[in-house]
């Protein structure tokens, strides 16, 4: 059954002309809006995740569920379709379940709130917004367990419910919910603050029907989302070749249980003259661990457009507009489309490997778009324990990598691909956790060479002071960052950890329940951006300078066919030869490196790594064929219920 | 007989403000700027007001002067080369930043990769560490240090800065540093984070304290030379410059935290406002400042100006104290396209700056500007009163036609829709400083200066709810203004991180009673008499866990009668009217600061003649305009002919030497005795 809307006042919006001016106005006010609600949440939240790094995102929608500004798409239709209830003025929903809004939030610690706007008894807008909470339950600290096989073993995951009615509080329900989590006041003040957002945002779209009047308001949005709309349609028939297919696939290394890589297929193509079509089918079947993602296809529709459209608007305020000339089709039961009840929590890697497959479609058939890969992950680092006092302390960090090389220009080094994130201050650790940060610093030579290089990849020394147990979650550290036309791959990451004793083990780039004594350094390396066009057309003094920054070395140089004379000057003639003796042994200059097949660089894998190389994946076909059959058989009920 | 001067230093001209400190009696001078070497202007204005006002310069005590020479250091990249030296780990502190990115997602795919503001070749390690509560982890290796300094005196760094990790709970290590580097490199100033910034986050500590170097030298040297020509000039007066945060500090004080009057500027020109604004008897304000390529906007509440614990300059924003102005990327100058894609109007950030300008500036600039849009309106006139410049209304509307075609409108209404986005712009500024902040702009007047806001001010009081509006006389002067009538000022601060149940009412009192001495000793050395010096205590305050830091400010008495409580009460007040929620979580001190401040300046404002509601003697010319969707005749006066009690009726334009007010119409602007014009809404 769809959600049902209880507007008591039936009269529609009446369709207004409205002039570019008042248009423009309008966008500016809903986008300060947007910016006030992170405003909000990052001053008042507590979870180190959103207050000092900003894992959250704001969304105005239309009363017809469409997105008008933010950053990942609508959800609403998902949410109105699967929501079997009223939504009524007064209601403030949250829910953490993936499985109940279509995957609008895609693991149980992101919590979305989200309110429906009423003006004189007329729906006029909804506002949401989600952050990830630093803890949900569950059987790890952090709630992102590598090798959960279910999502009830993710901590507690709340399904779509009234969260206000009436605009009162459900005490007892947030108190279940809170009683859950190992940091129950974090979460209490990221909930608070989320609701204050959303109330914001509301506040601030009633004022602007106050202004502009609701009619005006309502053909505005409606003439926003238009406007994107033609404008996308026009990119999409200029940039994309009619019915000619452009195929790409790329890897996620391992599943956190031993199996991998997974590979994501994509096949995009535009169909008449007005459709683009991204079809996954060759993606893997879901995971049998938590790596599975569920792709909401509104989201990647937005994902789609933003890639298109940021360069050539810049200002644009983004929207849901043009939605009907995408279309996502992901078959169920694959790891981007995975069946209740399957583990979701580390579905990071996926989500963050989708943008290089994007990347690697778009970027075939257009120079403006081809940046090399490096979009691999936000790698997670866990630690928590019990310090001296007994107080239970617990921290989640988003690590950072290279930036791609890029038609613009070098990939800035230690950078966060995602908008808005920041790193949080090794000041801020050591003061709150008992860490003490002996190394950040970017990895010289991780870079991708290139004409632009790569950005480098970090190093974050962790020195426990206490003893603990830590979770990580990365990947690439068995494919390569890829680099383009002409660039070599970034490095690989890699985990390893020094003990008192001076003796070093290398870790799993997925792993729960790492324990560590007092004086143990953890070496969490992340990945380099991959390198963009021919590293030979480099300036010469230009790698000589990073030579002397330290970012590339002596050795490093060479693979730009630089040598450096010991006071770190150009030797012209060395370089000169060294070039040319490099290009007549480069067989191609490739559109896409990727440093080797997948065979390769599991034969290869031990010896360079330190790691065995992940098992083929296996697959759960009979289950997965069931739970189709059960979604379907659902599917047909509820079709004939209507 | 004693007296006082304000120096203000714009682009163009100095202006200067001489105050007899007896009477409150003012004389004003301009003088061209000598951008060279501003010092000379300066001198060159000093002689220009004591002779027309005929004084003797001796008899000036104190000299109050703003000065964007930091500024424009950093906004032009004309600072030293710094070298850095870190805590060894951390050499790539700048390189990583914050790792932050600015745009939408995907916004890497475009976003030019900035670099270091000291270079990461010239950033050294220092062996050693303390931990975040200052003890001693690893005593710092002196002999490999200063291997690694000669490396950098060899590159021929020009200043020093030292930002060791957790200096802010302990900065000993790097003062021995410093003592080092002092040794080896004896003419290289250094500047020391623990002492420029002692706050948590290494980020933002070492990019303060390297901005702080990069403009130290700039700095260091326009002072000694201001300081050579007073002396050549007998002068013997106290130097004062603003501070960013609107305080006044000593030539001492500048010299070695530069970073501090980063915004001298901007806050003399909203310490301006503000004085003029109390004249009429306006203490609640929002301050704009629009200029050719950016507008400034500000909020006062009951006579005191916002601040804000950071300084943002181009793309370097640092952790230092300013009054809290914010500043939007649009002015007289920016320029507006139409994207083909979207067919939306855009304007700005753009701006065709002073070369070539706008169009019709008849400099060679061809795309549509805001002042080209004033221009076509007729909101400009062509031949401004007192104006060298004649504008080139052809050409004008020949660059919005362009606009015009693009958006598919007619000429008139694509020129007031570029008015209609810009003002939209810096609404939404101002919607930064007032709504975002729990205030409501329906509660303040709304001031503007600069040389495009009293044409715009009047829009945005509309636009906002904000009565009256309010046009200084002589805008030019008012930065002058601001400078002459601060206050000297002085802080004390510390940082403890401590929450409520670690410390008691006697503990912070202890640590606020030794501030306030220290900022006492500040203000002595300054030569203000104890008698004069007034405290406030200010606090940084948060829930234990919280990432934010609001300020709650108190008098001893406060403390002293509730303690704690009183903190804990007030912060609460604050969360919920930012917030709409207060918590029920423990409070937390991070920085204690107590602000030790002279007596006010006493000044008389000038005072115009009386003369009746009717303005007419001041009408120059009529004028064309279009304004609500239609043509309309406008007069044209003259504000030097106006008298205290006039009326004008809008439609109307009042020109000066330096600006244009535009006054819409159902809006009228009330002369006042000082020469302000109070703009409100006719009906209303």
């Amino acid at each position: 059954m769809p959600a049902k809307i209880i507007q008591p006042n039936s009269v529609p919006f009446k369709k207004v002309d409205i002039d570019p001016i008042t248009l423009d106005i309008i966008e500016s006010a809903l986008r300060s809006a947007r910016y006030e609600m992170d405003a909000v949440l990052y001053r008042t939240a507590m979870s180190p995740g959103i207050r000092e790094q900003h894992d959250e995102f704001p969304m105005i929608a239309s009363p017809n569920g469409k997105m008008v500004v933010g950053q990942f798409g609508s959800f609403i239709h998902g949410f109105n379709r699967d929501y079997d209830g009223t939504i009524e003025e007064g209601d403030l929903f949250l829910t953490s379940d993936p499985y109940s809004c279509a995957g609008a939030i895609s693991h149980a610690p992101d919590w979305l709130v989200m309110r429906p706007v009423f003006l004189d008894g007329r729906l006029i807008a909804y506002a949401a917004m989600f952050g990830h909470m630093t803890d949900v339950g569950g059987k790890v600290p952090g709630s992102l367990p590598t090798d959960a096989a279910q999502i009830y073993e993710e901590g507690v995951v709340i399904p779509i419910i009234k969260i206000y009615k009436d605009d009162v509080l459900q005490d007892d329900v947030l108190k279940v919910i809170l009683h859950q989590c190992r940091k129950p006041q974090w979460n209490h003040s990221d909930f608070n603050a989320l609701v204050a957002a959303v109330r914001l945002a509301e506040k601030r779209l009633l004022e602007l029907c106050g202004r502009f009047g609701v009619d005006t308001v309502q053909s505005a949005m409606d003439e926003l989302l238009e406007r994107n709309r033609r404008a996308m349609l026009h990119l999409i028939q200029t940039t994309i070749g009619k019915d000619e297919r452009v195929y790409f696939e790329d890897y996620v290394d391992d599943d956190g249980k031993g199996m991998g890589p997974y590979t994501l297929a994509c096949t995009m193509w535009r169909e008449g003259d007005d459709l683009l079509v991204f079809d996954f089918e060759g993606t893997d079947p879901q995971s049998d661990s938590s790596i599975n993602m569920l792709l909401n296809e509104e989201m990647f529709k937005m994902f789609v457009g933003v890639y298109l459209i940021n360069i050539f608007d810049p200002q644009i305020m983004f929207n849901d507009g043009f939605y009907d000339h995408v279309d996502v089709r992901i078959p169920p039961g694959t790891i981007l489309k995975p069946l209740k009840p399957a583990a979701l929590s580390s579905r990071t890697h996926m989500l963050a490997r989708i943008f290089d497959v994007l990347g690697g479609l778009l970027g075939q058939r257009n120079p403006d778009y081809m940046v090399a890969a490096g979009f691999s992950d936000s790698p997670h680092f866990m630690y928590s324990g019990y310090d001296k006092e007994g107080e239970w302390y617990q921290l989640y960090q988003i690590g950072f990598g290279g930036i791609p090389g890029r038609p613009v220009g070098d990939g800035p080094d230690g950078h966060s691909l995602w908008p808005s994130f920041t790193n949080v201050p090794n000041e801020f650790l050591e003061a709150y956790f008992p860490l003490r940060i002996d190394i950040y610093e970017s990895i010289a030579d991780s870079g991708g060479p290139g004409l632009h290089r790569g950005g480098n990849g970090i190093t974050i020394g962790y020195r426990a002071l206490e003893p603990g147990e830590m979770s990580l979650h990365d990947d690439r550290w068995l494919t390569y960052p890829w680099g383009v036309v002409g660039g070599l791959p970034g490095r690989r990451s890699r985990k390893e950890i020094v003990r008192v004793d001076g003796s070093t083990e290398i870790l799993q780039p997925k792993c729960d329940h790492v324990k560590v004594d007092a004086g143990d350094l953890l070496l969490f390396h992340t990945w380099g951006g991959g390198g963009w066009g021919d590293p030979f057309e480099r300036d010469p003094a230009l790698v000589a300078l990073e030579v002397d920054r330290g970012l590339v070395t002596m050795e490093g140089a060479k693979r730009y066919g630089v040598v450096l004379n010991d006071d770190l000057t150009v030797d012209e003639d060395a370089t000169t030869a060294l070039r040319d003796k490099m290009r007549s042994e480069r067989s191609e200059v490739k559109l896409i490196d990727r440093g080797g097949e997948i065979e390769e660089l599991r034969a290869r894998c031990k010896e360079e790594t330190g790691l065995e190389p992940p098992q083929k994946p296996v697959f759960r076909e009979h289950i997965i064929k069931a739970l189709r059959e059960r979604d379907a058989r659902a599917r047909r009920a509820g079709a004939a219920a209507e | 007989m004693s007296y006082r001067l304000g120096v203000d230093v714009g682009g163009t001209f100095t202006d200067l403000l001489l105050i007899d400190e007896s009477s409150g009696e003012t004389y004003r001078a301009k003088v061209p700027s000598t951008p060279e070497d501003s010092s000379i202007g300066v001198l060159n204005g000093i002689e220009k007001v004591c002779g027309d006002a005929n004084v003797n310069p001796g008899e000036i005590t104190h000299v109050m002067h703003g000065t964007t020479v930091a500024t424009n250091t950093i906004l032009e990249g004309k600072g030293a080369r710094v070298g850095l030296v870190t805590t060894e780990g951390h050499r790539q502190v700048l390189q990583i930043a914050r790792s932050f990115v600015p745009g939408i997602l995907a916004g890497w795919i475009i976003w030019p990769k900035p670099e270091p503001l000291a270079p990461l070749e010239a950033t050294i390690e220092a062996i050693e560490r303390r931990d975040a509560r200052g003890g001693l982890v690893k005593a710092l290796e002196e002999d490999d240090l200063r291997v690694k300094l000669e490396g950098l005196k060899k590159r021929g760094i020009q200043a020093l800065t030292v930002s060791l990790m957790n200096a802010y709970a302990n900065g000993e290590t790097e003062s021995r540093i410093r003592e080092i580097a002092e040794e080896i490199m004896p003419d290289v100033p250094v500047s020391i984070s623990s002492e420029v910034l002692p706050e948590m986050y290494e980020y933002e500590r070492a990019i303060t304290t390297v901005a702080n170097s990069y403009v130290a030298p700039v700095v260091r040297e326009y002072l000694a030379n201001l300081a050579n020509e007073m002396k050549k000039r007998k002068v013997d007066a106290h130097l004062h410059i603003l501070r960013s945060d609107g305080g006044l500090s000593s030539v001492e004080a500048s010299r070695n935290s530069p970073v501090n009057v980063l915004m001298s500027g901007p806050a003399g020109g909203v310490a301006g406002a503000l004085w003029i604004a109390k004249q009429s008897g306006f203490e609640d304000l929002l301050t704009l400042d629009m200029g050719g390529t950016s507008t400034d906007v500000a909020l006062i509440q009951g006579g005191v100006p916002r601040k804000r614990r950071e300084t943002t300059i181009g793309d370097i924003t640092v952790r230092a104290s300013s009054l809290d102005v914010r500043t939007v990327g649009a002015g007289g100058g920016s320029i507006a396209h139409v994207p083909e894609l979207t067919k939306a109007l855009r304007v700005g950030p753009e701006s065709a700056g002073a070369n070539p300008g706008p169009a019709s500036y008849g400099r060679g600039g061809d795309r549509p500007t805001v002042t080209d849009a004033n221009v076509v309106l007729g909101y400009l006139p062509p031949q401004l009163i007192g104006g060298e410049m004649q504008l080139d209304v052809a050409a004008a509307r020949t660059a919005v036609q362009t606009i015009a075609d693009g958006l598919g409108l007619d000429l008139m209404t694509a020129a007031a829709g570029m008015i209609d986005i810009v003002n939209e712009n810096i609404f939404g500024a101002l919607r930064l400083v007032s709504v975002q902040q729990g205030f409501d702009p329906r509660d303040f007047a709304l001031i503007a200066f600069g040389g495009a806001g009293p044409l715009h001010a009047n829009a945005l009081g509309k636009l906002m709810g904000a009565w009256p509006v309010i046009i200084p006389p002589s805008p030019g002067v008012l930065c002058a203004y601001g400078d002459a009538t601060t206050r000297v000022t002085d802080e004390a601060s510390r940082s403890v991180v401590r929450q409520f149940s670690e410390i008691t009412q006697e503990s912070v009192g202890e640590i606020l009673k030794e501030l306030e001495e220290r900022a006492h000793t500040e203000l002595d050395a300054e030569g203000v008499p104890r008698t004069e010096q007034s405290v406030i205590y200010e606090v940084d305050l948060r829930y234990h866990g919280q990432g934010l830091q609001l300020p709650v400010t108190f008098s001893s008495e406060e403390f002293e009668k509730e303690g704690l409580d009183f903190l804990r009460r007030k912060f609460d007040d604050m969360h919920t009217q930012l917030f709409t929620f207060a918590l029920d979580a423990e409070h937390e001190i991070v920085t204690l600061r107590a602000v030790v401040q002279g007596a006010e300046t006493f000044v008389a404002a000038g005072k115009l003649p009386e003369g009746g509601e009717d303005p007419s003697e001041a009408v120059v010319a009529t004028a064309q305009v279009y304004m609500d969707n239609r043509e309309q005749e406008a007069k044209i006066y003259d504000r030097s002919k106006l008298k205290s009690g006039n009326r004008i009726v809008g439609p109307a334009i009042v020109t000066e030497m330096d600006s244009t007010t535009l006054i819409l119409s159902d809006h009228a602007g009330d002369v006042d005795q000082f020469g302000t014009i109070v703009i409100r809404p006719i009906s209303a």
